[in-house]
């Protein structure tokens, strides 16, 4: 064997090598859905939905609570940490050239490493040692924090992508700059910002250790934000790591709503607003 | 006069955002610090030496955790690196350009499960086939090493190494991907005009060129897995112990704060748990400003840059 063929040989395989690799990688991908279809589907329906855990034993009984209360920490989160992330962003676009830019864009990039168990304790110690009791709020404020980081890059990003033209004009014609960087900048790149945000609140809506010792979990519906709140995560947890068979059925249900609804915003963000996006930067 | 009033103001009020987010970082890291100040005080250095944990006789030692969050991120980093590496050549470099797309999608699902899922699907998809093939595979033919020893029961080291190079997978091989297509395509077509074979392109002109970056990007990957919790707690066994076995159960620092968080009872019990937090804390921040700092490099290199 010559050495051109040699060279050939290797080409070969290696180039094999890393096409198997990338299928390789689709094989747990397609076993976690077959397993959260297959497992699930048979417990997913309406009283999944609408009802409350039923007591060990009895069969039936639903997730109903721990929806709600998944969708009031994604409201609770939302709420303080879009706008910080916006105006966050907005700073490090508009006026973050600068020293201070570099720092806040680092820390951006610090706390969005960090891991979120250690969040759930910062939120504990912030929230929960002082009103003595574990709650929705803490939940919240939990999730918010690690929502923060993206949407402020993607926010920057975003609003780096408007041409400075478009800027130009809006001043020219003698506008403020804070009206421009409202009714103009932020509204051009808005699709682009939802989409940050939407992939912010795909990522929270998953998390379950930043919750395990902020907002608990709650075999009842809801009656206060400084109650401890079932979530979906955190039951999918308890009934997991749990010896009963009901559970475990239940379990792989709450993974295929949480899964779905995941997926779902991530293929809004990645492809109906991206696409929207698209157009709208070819124009 | 309005005009200036207002955009005074409001710059200076996406500043004071802006700092809000630098100070709600500091004040996490404070925070921690002087809640973990009983157990620094108390236990010092010892706390991160020893490997008794006893909260009845209220000694702590953090070893066994740090041990199992060592040795779970570097299996994992081993499995994932190789495979990564293949999936971002494969993309960035030899794929057909219909397919990179869906491809890099379909991979980039493999982040956003969340990490409970990937727990659930480990305790009842993974470690049943681990236990009924692979290990009795390894025992019989690796069994004289004594990382493949010793009984296997589903939940251990081995199954939680596993799940971790699985949630690496999408972060190592992203950033690895870009970090290729940063290379300018000078490099390609100089490796090309010498008659080299598409392979020895990648790795004489790709690979070569961008090698602190695909260093960067394994390091991203470290620093995911270190502090990865969910799915890691549901499958290691949650023992505090030090084994040679991978095959035993073992403990991370993430899973032993998710654990006994809520059970801590003594002050000096949730300052070590806290404490635990900030050293993952620490180790996190490190691993995340190498990675950058790495991947800075090549990203940042001047077009057709001479690789020094």
């Amino acid at each position: 064997m010559n050495l051109f063929q040699k060279r050939k040989i290797v080409n070969r395989l290696m180039c094999s090598l890393a096409f198997l690799c990338a299928f390789l990688a689709l094989v747990p991908l397609l076993s976690i859905f077959g397993y959260v279809v297959s497992k699930g589907i048979t417990s997913v329906n309406l009283d999944f939905f609408i009802h409350l855990p039923k007591p060990v034993g009895e069969p039936g009984g639903g997730m109903g609570n721990a929806i709600v209360g998944s969708l009031i920490l994604i409201g609770l989160s939302c709420l303080w940490a879009i706008p910080v992330g916006i105006w966050g962003g907005v700073y490090l676009s508009e006026f973050g050239n600068n020293k201070l830019g570099t720092v806040v864009r680092f820390t951006a990039d610090v706390l969005n490493g960090v891991p979120s168990i250690v969040i759930g304790v910062f939120a504990y110690t912030l929230f929960v040692l002082p009103m003595k009791s574990f709650s929705a709020i803490s939940g919240g404020f939990a999730l918010g924090i690690i929502m923060i980081p993206t949407i402020m890059r993607t926010t920057e990003e975003m609003l780096i992508l408007v041409p400075r033209t478009i800027r130009e004009a809006a001043l020219a014609l003698g506008i403020s700059q804070f009206r421009t960087t409202v009714s103009i900048v932020l509204k051009t790149a808005l699709p682009g910002i939802m989409t940050g945000i939407l992939l912010a609140i795909a990522r929270i809506a998953g998390e379950t250790a930043p919750l395990l010792f902020t907002a608990l979990g709650n075999r009842f519906w809801q009656h206060g934000l400084t109650q401890p709140i079932a979530a979906l995560p955190l039951q999918i947890f308890a009934y997991a790591i749990s010896p009963f068979d009901d559970w475990h059925r239940q379990a792989w249900a709450g993974a295929l709503v949480l899964i779905v609804m995941v997926f779902l915003m991530s293929f809004i963000s990645r492809f109906v607003i991206a696409r929207r996006y698209k157009f709208l930067r070819s124009r | 006069m309005k005009i200036k009033f207002v955009d005074s103001g409001f710059k200076k009020a996406t500043t004071l955002i802006a700092l809000f987010v630098v100070a709600l970082t500091l004040f996490l890291v404070y925070d921690m610090a002087t809640n973990s100040l009983p157990s620094i005080q108390k236990l010092g250095a010892r706390f991160l030496f020893t490997s008794t944990w006893d909260p009845v006789k209220e000694d702590f030692g953090a070893l066994p955790f740090i041990y199992g969050t060592i040795v779970s991120s570097f299996l994992a980093l081993l499995i994932a690196t190789p495979v990564s590496l293949g999936i971002a050549i494969y993309l960035a470099e030899l794929a057909p350009q219909f397919i990179r797309q869906p491809l890099s999608f379909l991979v980039e699902l493999l982040a956003a499960i969340p990490s409970v899922v990937y727990g659930l699907w480990g305790i009842y998809g993974l470690a049943p086939f681990l236990r009924e093939t692979i290990q009795p595979f390894l025992a019989r033919y690796l069994g004289f090493l004594p990382i493949f020893k010793g009984e296997f029961y589903g939940v251990s080291m081995f199954t939680a190494g596993i799940i971790l190079s699985i949630m690496i997978i999408p972060t190592i091989s992203s950033v690895s991907r870009e970090v290729f297509l940063a290379v300018p395509s000078s490099q390609r077509e100089a490796a090309l005009a010498l008659g080299a074979t598409s392979w020895e392109k990648i790795r004489l002109a790709v690979l070569g060129y961008s090698r602190s970056g695909v260093l960067g990007a394994v390091i991203l990957g470290l620093g995911r897995a270190v502090g990865e919790t969910m799915a890691v707690t549901m499958v290691i066994g949650n023992r505090p112990e030090i084994s040679a076995s991978l095959f035993a159960p073992s403990y991370t620092m993430a899973s032993v704060i998710a654990n006994e968080f809520t059970e801590a009872t003594s002050n000096l019990y949730i300052s070590s748990l806290i404490e635990i937090g900030l050293v993952l804390f620490f180790v996190t921040l490190l691993v995340n400003i190498a990675a950058r700092v790495l991947i800075w490099k090549v990203t940042n290199k001047v077009e057709g840059g001479i690789r020094e």
